[in-house]
C-alpha cells in the first residue's frame, strides 16, 4: 500500500472514533504542552540573564567586604565586615593596570521627602564614573563631578522610580530632597532599567557622592564594596585574579578561608543564575516527559483494543493479499497520527500556556523553533515507540484466525 | 493434456490440539483444469475448511505438493503467498467479510491497494466501479455494507474477488446466509463468469443441492477425496430464474 493511502485510512480510521481518539490524544497534548512551556520558560529565564548580564556590564568585577568563610568558622555576609578600605580600594586601582573605570561602594536605606511626598528606598554612594562603571544612563540633568566626591558636596541622582514617586508632575531636576533632615540636590534622573532577574525594581534608589554618603548619612569609615572593570572582557578572570591576590597580601591572610573580602564577576554570578534556571527547567523537564510517556502508554493501550475490534477487518485485508507489512505501516501510521496530532494541538496548547504565563506571571517566556520542532520529533518517536507493539501483534495475525474472529 | 490449473499431490494436514494431533487431511490428490467450475461437499469436520484454506495459500500443508500453473507453491511463505492470493485468487467468503463502514466501491478497490500495479486512485476507482456494475449495483456504489441486503452484500463481495482479474474463484459456502432466491442470484452471476469470463470457479459447499450448479463434484470425508464425478444433470441458473416469478424488492 502506498504511503499516501496508508495515511488515508490511519487518517479516517482516528476520525471513526472521535471521542475516543481525542481522548487517546489527550496524555500527548499534555505531555507536549509542558514540554514546550517548560522550554520557553528556560530559555526566557536564560535570555533575561543575558540581558541583565549587559545591563551590568560584563567586563564588572565586584569586591565586597566579608566572605562565605570556611568550615567552621561564622560565615559573614557580604558587606558586614569593616576592613574593607579606601587604601584598599586606591592601591588595587593603582597597582593592577588591567583596572579601567572603578568606584567605591557605601549603601543603606534610608527615607526620602519632597515636600509632602516621601518614599523609602536604597541609597548608594559612588565617585563620579559610578554611572560609566554600572552601566546607567541619565535621562536628564547631569552627572556630579570629582570636584563634587572630594568636597562631600549633598547632591544626587535619581532612579527612574524614585523620581516619579516623589515628583509625579514636576521635573525633578533642581529640586531639594531630604534624607535624614539633610537637604540634597537633585542633578539628575536616571534611565530606566526595569525588572531585574527576581523580579526586583532596579530602578528603585538613589545615587550620591560616596564621600557624602559615607561620612553624613552612615557615620562610617569603611567601604562596603568597590565595583571594577576590567580594560577588555577577556581581561576579566586575570584581574578578578590579581584583585584577590593583592587583597590578601595587604589584610595579610595566607590562608583562603580566612579571607575577610569576595571578589566575584558578573559572568560569575549569571553562570550560577544560568545554573539554577536550568536544574529548574530540567526538574520540570522530567515531569513533562513522564506525562508524555503517560500519554504513549495510552495510544500503545488504545492501538491495542483497537487491533482486537478490527481483527475481522485484518483478516480480510491478509485475504485479499496484503502482507504483514502492510498491516504493521497501516497500524503504525495509525498510532504516529494519534500521536502526531496530539503533538501538533500540544503544541498550541503548549505556545498559548507560555502566554499565558507571561501575562499572568510577568515570567519572561521564550519560544523557539526549535523547541517546537523537538516537540514534534519527540510527539512522533512516541507513536512509534508505543505503535511498535500493538501493529507487530496486527501484522503477525494468522489470516485464517483472523477472518474466523467474532 | 495442457497443465493443470491447479494440482494436488497427497497433500496432508495435521496440527496440535492440546496432547492430541488433528489429522485434518490425510492426503488428497487432486487435479483442477482451467476453466473448471468445481464442487467440494462435505460434511463440518470432513477436512473441506482445511482443504480450502490451503487451497486458497491461506495456509500451508503439512506435507505434500500444491502446484498453482505448474509451480510448487506450497512452500512459500507469507508475504509470497499473500502475493499470490492478491494476483490469482479471489475470495468469496458465507459471511461476505466486507469492512464495516466502508462504501461498497471502496471495498470492492481493497485489492488493488496491495499489488503494486502502480494505478492511480483514480483507475483503481473507475476499474472498481465497472465490477460493481457487472454484478448489478453500479447505483449503489457508495453505500455502506449494512446500507445493502445480504445478496447485495454477496455481490459487493463478488466484484471484490474480480477486481485484480484471478484466474480462480474461491467461494466458500457463499449461499449459506442466504435465502433461495438470492442463492440462484449468486450462482447465476458465478455460471456467467465461468461461462463468459473463463474463470475457474471453486465451490466449497456442505448442499448437495447447490452443488449441482458445477461440473464437477469432489466429495470430501474424513480428510479423504471419496468421490470425484461429473454432474449428469447441471443445474442452470439463469433458466431457474428466468422461471422464478419476478419479484419487485431489491
Amino acid at each position: 500500500m502506498g504511503f499516501r493511502e496508508t495515511v488515508r485510512v490511519a487518517l479516517r480510521a482516528i476520525r471513526r472514533n472521535k471521542v475516543r481518539s481525542a481522548l487517546t490524544m489527550l496524555g500527548v497534548i499534555i505531555g507536549v504542552a509542558s514540554v514546550i512551556a517548560m522550554i520557553a520558560l528556560g530559555s526566557g529565564a536564560r535570555a533575561a540573564i543575558d540581558e541583565q548580564i549587559q545591563s551590568q556590564g560584563t567586563a564588572l568585577i565586584y569586591l565586597s567586604s566579608g566572605s562565605m568563610g570556611g568550615p567552621g568558622r561564622a560565615h559573614q555576609g557580604s558587606g558586614s565586615v569593616q576592613t574593607l578600605t579606601t587604601e584598599d580600594a586606591n592601591a588595587i586601582a593603582r597597582e593592577i593596570p588591567t583596572i579601567g573605570a572603578w568606584t567605591p561602594g557605601v549603601r543603606g536605606r534610608a527615607q526620602l521627602i519632597a515636600g509632602n511626598a516621601n518614599w523609602n528606598t536604597q541609597v548608594e554612594g559612588g565617585n563620579e564614573d559610578y554611572l560609566r562603571v554600572r552601566n546607567w544612563t541619565l535621562a536628564e540633568g547631569e552627572n556630579f563631578t570629582a570636584r563634587d566626591v572630594l568636597v562631600a558636596e549633598k547632591v544626587c541622582l535619581l532612579g527612574a522610580t524614585v523620581a516619579k514617586t516623589l515628583f509625579p508632575d514636576q521635573d525633578p531636576v533642581g529640586q531639594v530632597i531630604r534624607l535624614k533632615n539633610m537637604p540634597f540636590r537633585v542633578l539628575g534622573v536616571l534611565g530606566e532599567k526595569g525588572q531585574g532577574q527576581w523580579g526586583q525594581d532596579q530602578d528603585d534608589f538613589l545615587v550620591a557622592p560616596w564621600t557624602t554618603i559615607q561620612k553624613k548619612l552612615l557615620g562610617i569609615t569603611y567601604l562596603h564594596q568597590v565595583s571594577y572593570t576590567a580594560r577588555t572582557s577577556e581581561l576579566v578572570e586575570p584581574t578578578a585574579v590579581a584583585i584577590t591576590r593583592l587583597m590578601r597580601s595587604r589584610h595579610r591572610i595566607s590562608n583562603p578561608e580566612n579571607d575577610d573580602f569576595t571578589v566575584r564577576t558578573v559572568e560569575e554570578m549569571a553562570a550560577t543564575r544560568v545554573q539554577m534556571a536550568e536544574t529548574m527547567t530540567g526538574l520540570l523537564m522530567s515531569v513533562a516527559s513522564v506525562s508524555l510517556l503517560v500519554g504513549g502508554i495510552g495510544i500503545m493501550n488504545i492501538m491495542l483494543v483497537s487491533v482486537t475490534e478490527r481483527t475481522r477487518e485484518i483478516g480480510v485485508r491478509l485475504a485479499v493479499g496484503a502482507k504483514a507489512s502492510d498491516i504493521l505501516r497501516q497500524f503504525l501510521a495509525e498510532a504516529v497520527a494519534l500521536s502526531l496530532v496530539g503533538g501538533l494541538a500540544g503544541i498550541l496548547l503548549g505556545v498559548s500556556v507560555s502566554e499565558l504565563i507571561t501575562k499572568s506571571l510577568g515570567w519572561p517566556v521564550l519560544i523557539t523553533s526549535a523547541s517546537i520542532a523537538v516537540a514534534f520529533a519527540f510527539s512522533a518517536a512516541v507513536g512509534v515507540f508505543f505503535g511498535w507493539y500493538p501493529a507487530r501483534k496486527a501484522a503477525n495475525l494468522d489470516p485464517i484466525d483472523a477472518l474466523r474472529y467474532e | 493434456m495442457p497443465e493443470p490449473l491447479l494440482r494436488f499431490v497427497d497433500l496432508k494436514k495435521s496440527y496440535p490440539l492440546g496432547d492430541m494431533t488433528v489429522h485434518a487431511l490425510r492426503g488428497v490428490s487432486l487435479d483442477i483444469e482451467a476453466g473448471a467450475f468445481f464442487a467440494i461437499v462435505g460434511a463440518s469436520g470432513s477436512g473441506k475448511s482445511t482443504l480450502m484454506n490451503i487451497l486458497g495459500l491461506l495456509d500451508r500443508p503439512t506435507s505434500g505438493s500444491y502446484y498453482l500453473e505448474g509451480q510448487d507453491v506450497s512452500g512459500f511463505d507469507r508475504d509470497r503467498r499473500a502475493e499470490l492470493r492478491n494476483r490469482k485468487i479471489g475470495f468469496v467468503f458465507q459471511n461476505f467479510s466486507l469492512l464495516p463502514r466502508t462504501t461498497a466501491l471502496e471495498n470492492v478497490e481493497l485489492p488493488l491497494l496491495y499489488n503494486g500495479r502502480g494505478r492511480t486512485p483514480r483507475q483503481r476507482h473507475e476499474q472498481a466501479l465497472k465490477l460493481l456494475r457487472a454484478v448489478g449495483l453500479g447505483e449503489r456504489a457508495d453505500h455502506k455494507p449494512n446500507q445493502l441486503s445480504g445478496g447485495q452484500q454477496q455481490r459487493v463481495a463478488i466484484a471484490r474477488a474480480l477486481v485484480n482479474e484471478p484466474e480462480l474463484i474461491l467461494a466458500d459456502e457463499p449461499t449459506g446466509n442466504l435465502d433461495s432466491r438470492t442463492s440462484i442470484e449468486i450462482m447465476e452471476i458465478l455460471q456467467r463468469l465461468n461461462r463468459d469470463d473463463g474463470i475457474t470457479i471453486i465451490l466449497i459447499t456442505h448442499e448437495h443441492d447447490i452443488a449441482e450448479y458445477a461440473t464437477r463434484v469432489v466429495t470430501v470425508r474424513d480428510g479423504r477425496v471419496l468421490s470425484d464425478v461429473p454432474v449428469t444433470s447441471r443445474r442452470d441458473a439463469a433458466r431457474e430464474l428466468a422461471a422464478l416469478p419476478a419479484e419487485q424488492t431489491e
